[in-house]
């Protein structure tokens, strides 16, 4: 049997001459990544080059750090952050602050799977207003069951929304300044029609998935780069809640309602039930 | 615009039957207390009734019990997701780090939790085409034309199961063995048979055919499966601890076999 290899185009190693499992040089997409790009490349023009095997032009890179900075941390409230700061709290390791980030994170709801259906709709639809109009009426339903649940609402939009919140008009309008006349402009000029289309306003997911499509990544790199790179938020939250400890962490100790309570067990109660 | 009046509702307020904590008292789980009246349940039992709420007999406890014996604990980090729990003990990780992104890893598309969910989904909309007077040769061939595979049949690697033998022994025992949704799975397998498909059933057929007979829904038996692989995925991690660290299936540099650009220069 000839021996198995690894198949890549991201990445080449040659070996030291002393041991075969130590690089000596570590290319990525043909850069020599320790004797090239250290000190020359940022870290989203390395990023960008890892997901694209090219280097950005200088507006991709702002597009993508500007998103980056966007989406870092979107506060202890959010359900991702909760989730690590759930770990945080109990003493968990620090891995499994970002697991739980990254499990809560990767949903249909403010999530990394909302990213990329999402950009199925960009897809889909483009810059074609009466498209998105059907398809935001009559959503695509996959007849197969998933292990992902059924879509609750339009993708990009707060279902619990009353209008288009402050720092989402300030992300577009950002992002919008390094890629006009793409899809985040055309967002930014119809949002208002597509808000009313949804019947909520624009949240972070579509912002995020218009940024990803000016971007031109797939609709799986975009589900990826959003999970990464909402981790640092859910790093140092996390971190600040071990401190902090679950003494001052919302228990909800009085905020669970059961419904179905039979009550203190008696065998006289199961007797007569 | 709806506006935030369910989070309004919801704050500090949910409301749940499933169950709760009494702390230094007891607990309810599902409207029943778990000292009192669960105590003495095994924990398959807990783990069914969690996920949908009845109370299963013995028999079928031993057979959902024995599906995960059976078919879903190999000790073997050859397999993708026993290889990171394995992983994860060679690198000196910790063994719930190593399982718990095993059980995610698990959640996959050529084996694991999804085929058999999809077969499962498949049977119900099969057994209703048949209710519908639709052949079931001509319900296969439409779902094929439709989709190129049906999940639960043909298998990565090998074509024999060699898990559907026993499967059905127990089963056999148990008297689950000529349910009518089994029997369906056996009945698509012969359609799958001939002609040019030539598609052996898998296990995740018989076992959504199993699981279907004794009522679980397509989203019940996807939460069953949830931790199905854990004997095997804990097994493997376990076993790595006692190795050298980074030796499990150590890759020298020219086991890449690069297919990029060429060199190049980055100030360029």
């Amino acid at each position: 049997m000839s021996e198995e290899v690894i198949h890549s185009r991201i990445w080449e190693e040659v070996p030291e001459p002393d041991n075969p499992f130590a690089a000596a040089r570590c290319n990525v997409s043909g850069y020599d990544v320790y004797g090239d790009l250290l000190g020359k490349a940022s870290w989203i023009e390395y990023l960008y080059l890892l997901f694209k095997l090219e280097k950005p032009a200088p507006e991709q890179a702002h597009l993508l750090e500007t998103l980056a900075v966007a989406i870092a941390n979107q506060g202890p409230r959010d359900h991702s952050i909760r989730a690590a700061n759930c770990a945080g709290v109990g003493g968990s390791t620090s891995a499994s602050c970002l697991i739980a980030a990254l499990a809560v994170g990767a949903g249909q709801l403010g999530g990394a799977r909302e990213v990329l259906l999402a950009m199925e709709y960009w897809q889909h639809c483009g810059q074609d207003l009466k498209l998105w109009q059907q398809q935001i009426k009559n959503p695509p339903k996959e007849e197969r069951a998933d292990v992902w649940p059924e879509m609750e609402h339009p993708p990009g939009f707060d279902p619990h929304g009353a209008s288009c919140a402050t720092p989402i008009k300030q992300t577009l309008q950002a992002l919008v300044a390094y890629h006009p006349g793409g899809a985040l402009e055309w967002l930014e000029q119809n949002r208002n029609s597509l808000e009313g289309f949804a019947d909520c306003p624009l949240t972070m997911t579509g912002v995020g998935a218009a940024a990803m499509i000016d971007l031109e990544m797939t609709a799986e790199q975009g589900e990826m780069l959003y999970l990464l790179l909402r981790l640092p938020g859910a790093a140092a939250h996390a971190l600040e809640q071990r401190q902090y400890g679950w003494r001052k962490y919302p228990f909800f100790g009085d905020g669970l309602v059961l419904t179905n309570d039979p009550g203190p067990f008696s065998e006289t109660t199961t007797e007569n039930s | 615009m709806r506006g935030p009046q369910t989070l309004l509702d919801a704050e500090n307020n949910w409301e749940t039957d499933m169950g709760a904590w009494f702390p230094g008292e007891r607990v309810v789980f599902r409207g029943k207390d778990l000292f009192q009246e669960l105590g003495d349940s095994s924990w398959m039992g807990l783990l069914l009734f969690g996920i949908t709420g009845r109370e299963f007999n013995e028999k079928q406890i031993r057979l959902f019990e024995g599906i995960w014996t059976i078919c879903t604990s190999y000790p073997d980090p050859r397999i993708w997701n026993n290889r990171v729990a394995a992983l994860a003990g060679s690198a000196r990780s910790t063994s719930a780090l190593g399982v718990s992104a095993a059980t995610a890893v698990s959640e996959a598309v050529i084996y694991g939790r999804r085929p058999a969910a999809y077969s499962i989904d498949f049977m119900f909309r099969a057994n209703k085409g048949l209710g519908l007077g639709i052949d079931l040769s001509e319900i296969v061939r439409s779902e094929l034309k439709k989709y190129r595979n049906i999940f639960g049949y043909g298998r990565p690697l090998v074509q024999t199961d060699e898990r559907i033998a026993p499967l059905m022994n127990l089963a056999n025992q148990l008297g689950f063995a000529n349910g009518e949704f089994v029997k369906l799975a056996f009945s698509i397998e012969n359609i799958l048979l001939t002609g040019r498909w030539r598609m052996h059933m898998n296990v995740a057929a018989v076992i959504a055919g199993l699981a279907a007979d004794q009522g679980l829904s397509t989203q019940e038996l996807s939460e069953y499966l949830v931790l199905c692989f854990s004997a095997g995925t804990l097994a493997c991690n376990i076993d790595a601890y006692t190795k050298p660290a980074g030796s499990l299936f150590p890759l020298h540099c020219n086991r890449i076999c690069y297919e990029g650009a060429s060199d190049r220069s980055w100030d360029n």
